[in-house]
């Protein structure tokens, strides 16, 4: 395992950072999150051109770049840090994954080159409406219908899922219970029978859809009934990226809180010099280095295919949960007063650590997979 | 000749321990021999029982030591410290009287720094060291001084001069112990070991050539030896791990055990202070308490966080063999420690439940368990409080504004002093 970058990685997320700062500053977070979509169509197009950042993770054979998980992760990061509004984690982290993961090789070679140049926004639709992060809430079904298939039921929490131009659905066959019986199919996001519905979401950088499945019509990815075990490696190297994305977000906290408490004075003297502050942003910068180097040995355990990755994925998801929300709440408390309106930056990272907090499952979830992961 | 890389030292190394090591050698004489091949501290300077290696290197030949089973120079208690504050303050003549030794294991050694009246605020330090006919003569009392009943030498920081402001007033010396005017009184602690002590200087002398440094620059060394502290309580050489428990035989390796065993005694229970995050799983299968989902979550959290400070020092540890500024990650790990160690002592009690409330040969693991759950308090206390270190990191890695101090500006004999009460 390595446990520092290159320096070529190094400069690819210097070079990164700058960028992000330039196009997402705080107006534009705040411009875009509050429409629908959520993202700049042109914008994202120009980080794929530009950047190729969709394709970073793809292999060279489907169009991609042919960098790893330690790289993904990086873009993660910076992505986090700079609360980039764009469809990228649905897009480049899951559905992508799940293709690599459960597509065959044609439908690869059909669905991967379209991302990684980044034409297609795409996204998975596994929750339903009980919330649940594994393969146990699906009741959705896919029956055979004259060679092909057709879905029946709801998925919810579905990232970006209003606007993607791809979804992969997971679905069972009628009858089917657990991890038996489960299939992604491919689907259209202007499918026929397919209705799309923007959830009202306390992040608004992050966009949520239910989707509502009449009769749609879809194509099996892959192999029928056996999407559950790419299915779980898919949400294992997703909870990596997560974590990566999280430690981003969180190190801008902290650092956002230290600069301010060294700029505000209170009694004369910058409020940065009390000791109880002084304590609290050391305690940040420890909560936060912990779970960076759980989320930085994840992605070095993702990219190495390591046999205890899906232990470490729940390890680092759960860590870096904690430190985000804890990191933003004490971000907020350090700003007083203006920490808690609306102008103030603040809410908006804080409250996207509430929803990654959640998101792909609770600290509370990962910690108990971890558990059963180790085998306790 | 050719820079050696990772590759041909390990093979050097490995070829001069096929030629060298022997079990059946005399421990001090093996030990001599790799202090004056270099082959011990490789990464020490050439001319002072190194190899003047770089850290990346140095860790390789302890790598092939490990492989090969070939035991390496004396490590325990102090006397790392003592050698790292040697090797970059100590006149040559220090270096030659004591580096082979501390290497040999034939000295033990002890920190005096800690008094009555200073222990966060070290350089408060009151003990009195003064130049007559030649020799350091020593008053005072130093307290919580691990192992100084069994140290031949200790590390003293003393005041020299009181006209000057507090931290320009201190020297730095090497005591020789077993000496008249030098009196230990070992302190029972409150897990009922006595590892520390309070230590008597009446007129206690110590040879001119014995100050370590310049006169008046003992805080600038005393810094350096806290700073070697910190660095090899992350490595966890001085908190101890549990040992392999070896079985090979030699005498070398008898010799060893028998050492360890002495010495070890009164450190026994220092792996326990750290938590011992590592029981968890096995302890909380043995009573039952694996399925129970509360104490699930609680061995999760301790584990997911004593993993990530295992990874936090190897980046530390990757960056400064690369070369690289140290980032934060390099000062956090004794503070991490002291974390979990807590988490670890609520841990163990949580999953022995009322077996927690017992000791000795009525508790689980006959007493280790107990020995955990009133050990851990020193963790975060020993080699600078959690207070301390939360100020260090702020000040240091942060850049926050400093604590107030008062009286830097006046000779220390005009300034209060801390008081005991
Ligand atoms: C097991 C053990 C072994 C030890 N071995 C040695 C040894 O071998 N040699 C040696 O010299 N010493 C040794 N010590 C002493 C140790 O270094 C001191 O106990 C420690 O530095 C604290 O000093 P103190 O005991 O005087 O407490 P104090 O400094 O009086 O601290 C009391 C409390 O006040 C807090 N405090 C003090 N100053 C500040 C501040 N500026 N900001 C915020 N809070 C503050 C502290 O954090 C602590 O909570 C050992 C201690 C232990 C427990």
């Amino acid at each position: 395992m390595q446990f520092s970058f290159s320096d070529e990685q190094e400069q690819f997320r210097t070079g990164l950072r700058r960028f992000l700062n330039e196009k997402s500053p705080p107006s534009e977070i705040r411009r875009l999150m509050a429409t629908d979509t959520g993202y700049d169509r042109d914008a994202w197009k120009q980080l794929n051109t530009s950047l190729g950042l969709t394709a970073v993770q793809i292999p060279e054979a489907y169009g991609g770049q042919g960098f790893g998980f330690v790289e993904l992760a990086i873009v993660l990061e910076e992505m986090g840090r700079a609360l980039l509004c764009a469809p990228y984690f649905s897009t480049a982290v899951l559905a992508a994954n799940a293709i690599l993961n459960a597509g065959t090789e044609d439908q690869k070679q059909a669905l991967l080159p379209g991302i990684a140049a980044g034409d297609i926004v795409a996204t998975l639709a596994f929750t339903e409406d009980n919330g649940r992060w594994d393969s146990s809430g699906v009741a959705l079904t896919a029956a055979e219908q004259g060679g092909g298939h057709r879905l029946n039921g709801v998925k919810s929490f579905v990232l970006d899922g209003h606007t993607a131009d791809l979804i992969i659905v997971l679905a069972r066959s009628p009858g089917s219970a657990g991890d038996e019986g489960l299939s992604f199919f491919i689907v259209d996001g202007k499918a026929q029978g397919l209705e799309r519905r923007l959830l009202k979401s306390v992040d608004q950088t992050r966009k949520l859809a239910r989707l509502t499945f009449d009769s749609v019509p879809a194509e099996l990815l892959g192999e029928a009934g056996a999407a559950a075990a790419p299915l779980a490696r898919t949400l294992d190297q997703a909870a990596v990226c997560l974590a990566n994305e999280m430690v981003g977000g969180a190190e801008h906290m902290r650092q956002s809180a230290l600069d301010y408490v060294m700029m505000r004075m209170q009694f004369g003297r910058p409020i940065a010099s009390f000791q109880a502050v002084k304590h609290k942003c050391a305690d940040m910068l420890v909560e936060v280095e912990l779970a960076k180097s759980a989320a930085y040995y994840a992605a070095e355990a993702a990219a190495e295919e390591d046999a205890e990755l899906p232990a470490i994925a729940s390890l680092a998801k759960a860590c870096a949960s904690d430190a985000f929300i804890q990191t933003a709440k004490e971000t907020i408390q350090l700003h007083g007063g203006i920490g808690f309106t609306w102008d103030n930056d603040t809410h908006l990272w804080f409250k996207r650590a509430k929803s990654s907090e959640v998101f792909l499952g609770t600290p509370v979830y990962h910690r108990e997979l971890l558990m059963q992961r180790w085998n306790v | 000749m050719s820079e050696p890389t990772e590759e041909s030292i390990r093979a050097e190394v490995s070829a001069w321990l096929k030629a060298n090591w022997n079990p059946d050698l005399d421990l001090v004489q093996w030990r001599s021999l790799l202090a004056d091949t270099g082959w011990g501290m490789p990464s020490w300077p050439k001319e002072w029982y190194g190899k003047g290696l770089p850290a990346s290197l140095a860790s390789a030949v302890q790598d092939e030591f490990r492989r090969i089973g070939a035991i390496g120079v004396a490590r325990s208690g102090v006397r790392l410290l003592a050698a790292g504050t040697l090797l970059e303050h100590g006149s040559d003549a220090l270096k030659k009287k004591f580096l082979r030794r501390i290497l040999t294991g034939e000295d033990n050694w002890c920190q005096l720094f800690s008094e009555p009246g200073s222990g966060s605020d070290l350089a408060g330090a009151m003990t009195r060291a003064d130049l007559k006919d030649g020799k350091w003569i020593i008053n005072g009392q130093k307290v919580w001084t691990s192992g100084a009943h069994h140290a031949q030498y200790g590390l003293l920081l003393a005041r020299t001069d009181w006209n000057v402001p507090k931290h320009q007033g201190l020297s730095y010396f090497i005591i020789e112990m077993e000496k008249p005017g030098v009196q230990v009184q070992p302190l029972r602690q409150m897990n009922g070991h006595a590892t520390f002590n309070q230590v008597f200087f009446t007129d206690a002398v110590v040879p001119e050539e014995n100050l370590v440094g310049s006169l008046g620059e003992g805080w600038k060394v005393a810094t350096t030896t806290l700073m070697h502290e910190r660095r090899l309580a992350a490595d966890g050489i001085i908190t101890g791990l549990p040992g392999k428990g070896g079985k090979q035989t030699g005498k070398a390796y008898e010799q060893e055990r028998t050492e360890t065993a002495k010495v070890n005694e009164l450190y026994k229970w220092y792996p326990q202070r750290a938590g011992r995050p590592d029981l968890v799983i096995e302890r909380a299968k043995a009573a039952g308490k694996n399925n129970d989902p509360v104490v699930r979550q609680e061995i999760a959290k301790l584990l997911t966080m004593n993993r990530a400070a295992q990874w936090t020092a190897k980046r530390a540890r990757a960056a400064a063999q690369l070369g690289r500024v140290p980032g934060p990650e390099g000062s956090l790990g004794k503070l991490v420690g002291s974390h979990v160690a807590r988490a670890s002592a609520y841990v163990h009690t949580l999953i022995n439940d009322a077996d927690a409330m017992l000791t000795g040969e009525d508790s689980p693991m006959k007493g280790l368990i107990a020995e955990i759950l009133v050990s851990t308090p020193a963790a975060s206390i020993a080699g600078g409080t959690d207070e301390i270190q939360r100020n260090i990191i702020s000040e240091r890695v942060l850049g926050m504004p400093k604590e107030p101090v008062t009286g830097l500006d006046r000779p220390y004999k005009d300034v209060p002093k801390n008081t005991v009460s």
